[in-house]
């Protein structure tokens, strides 16, 4: 098992100016970490809906990498997306999923079944061009710069530990003027 | 097999769509839009982004609005339903200038509708607070342009109802 914040030091080491869009507990210990703050979309508002964000911004920035940080539970909420993405097959997106098993926000109750899927292999069987799974963060850190020059969608799964208890840290609650802001900033990169 | 009217509708309404300079059709398939599948494929440079189920549209669609473009969603009334969250937690809340054309299964003007698609329909965009229009024949396509204007000046969402009547 990997450690989530170990897992997000790791993606945010080779980040680059990738955009980053996080949700749920990862966007919480995501904003902790990153470097570069005005480049990530801290996903809150329908529920499960960050990998269809994530896709919506791979599209429309072709030229940019785009770094999706998921959880297995939102996942769940919004399977199709995985569909909807390989069949749009952007090249720059890059799509990494917490698999921790349980619903951490709200107490640490499983997912549906919890241990017995494999959502790298639903992500292959819908169509991503490459997948992965990772269980040990040694593993991660050394294929880390390789998945992040690939041609996407890549999936990621990394497996972490279930907690029943929310995330000590804490980021901005997102609204409409951040949304704005933030619309902004990307509109500024061109 | 698309009948002549549902074509020239299409038609119609891709020349609106491409004066309000729409770059991205996110959309599913549904009885009063299906010409436009071909329509859009063969004859504009938007990028068709079809999806498995209606609530992935706006989402996606903010994706593609933060990132610069232009999209518009096109779904049945059904699907809105569906979407009922993103409707809610992302359109409204975050002030998403987003039109969306949403087939009106179910709408006819006289006698008054049975089918529950359409009758909730415009009592639910009204309890949102969304505005909306409704298209029944080629002289009402114009209001497509008035709605997506409205998306602009407004900062909000503006749903145009196609009705199904007069596209078959």
């Amino acid at each position: 098992m990997i450690d989530s914040m170990e897992a997000m030091r790791i993606i945010s080491r080779c980040r680059g100016e990738a955009i980053v869009v996080a949700c749920m507990t990862a966007k919480d210990e995501w904003h902790h970490v990153s470097t570069q703050r005005q480049l990530d979309f801290l996903y809150i508002g329908a529920m499960g809906k960050a990998s269809s964000v994530g896709l919506g911004l791979a599209l429309a920035k072709p030229q940019r990498k785009v770094i999706l940080i998921d959880a297995d539970g939102s996942l769940l909420m919004n399977l199709g997306s995985l569909v909807t993405i390989a069949n749009m097959a952007p090249g720059n997106l890059i799509h990494f999923v917490m698999e921790n098993s349980v619903y951490r926000n709200t107490g640490g109750q499983p997912i549906p079944n919890a241990g017995k899927l494999s959502f790298s292999g639903l992500a292959k069987e819908a169509g991503y061009r490459q997948v992965y799974d990772f269980e040990e963060s040694g593993s991660l850190d050394e294929k880390i710069d390789r998945i992040m020059r690939q041609t996407g969608p890549t999936f990621v799964c990394v497996k972490s530990p279930s907690l029943s208890e929310c995330s000590p840290y804490t980021s901005p609650r997102l609204d409409a003027k951040i949304v704005r802001e933030f619309r902004a900033t990307l509109y500024n990169l061109r | 097999m698309v009948g002549v009217t549902q074509s020239v509708m299409a038609h119609k309404i891709l020349e609106e769509l491409n004066k309000c300079g729409i770059t991205h059709v996110v959309w599913l398939p549904h009885s009063e839009n299906k010409a436009m599948y071909e329509t859009v494929l063969r004859e504009s440079s938007m990028t068709l982004v079809p999806v498995c189920r209606e609530g992935e549209a706006i989402p996606i669609a903010l994706g593609l609005w933060l990132g610069g473009k232009n999209p518009v969603i096109m779904h049945q009334n059904t699907g809105f339903y569906d979407a009922g969250d993103s409707v809610r937690g992302l359109a409204l809340d975050y002030q998403l200038p987003l039109l969306m054309l949403i087939g009106a299964r179910g709408w006819r003007k006289s006698p008054p509708p049975t089918d529950s698609a359409a009758i909730f329909q415009e009592p639910v965009l009204d309890a949102w607070g969304i505005k909306h229009y409704l298209v029944t024949d080629e002289k009402d396509v114009q209001k497509i342009s008035q709605a997506y204007h409205e998306t602009q000046a407004t900062s909000r969402p503006v749903a145009v109802l196609i009705a199904e009547e007069q596209m078959q």
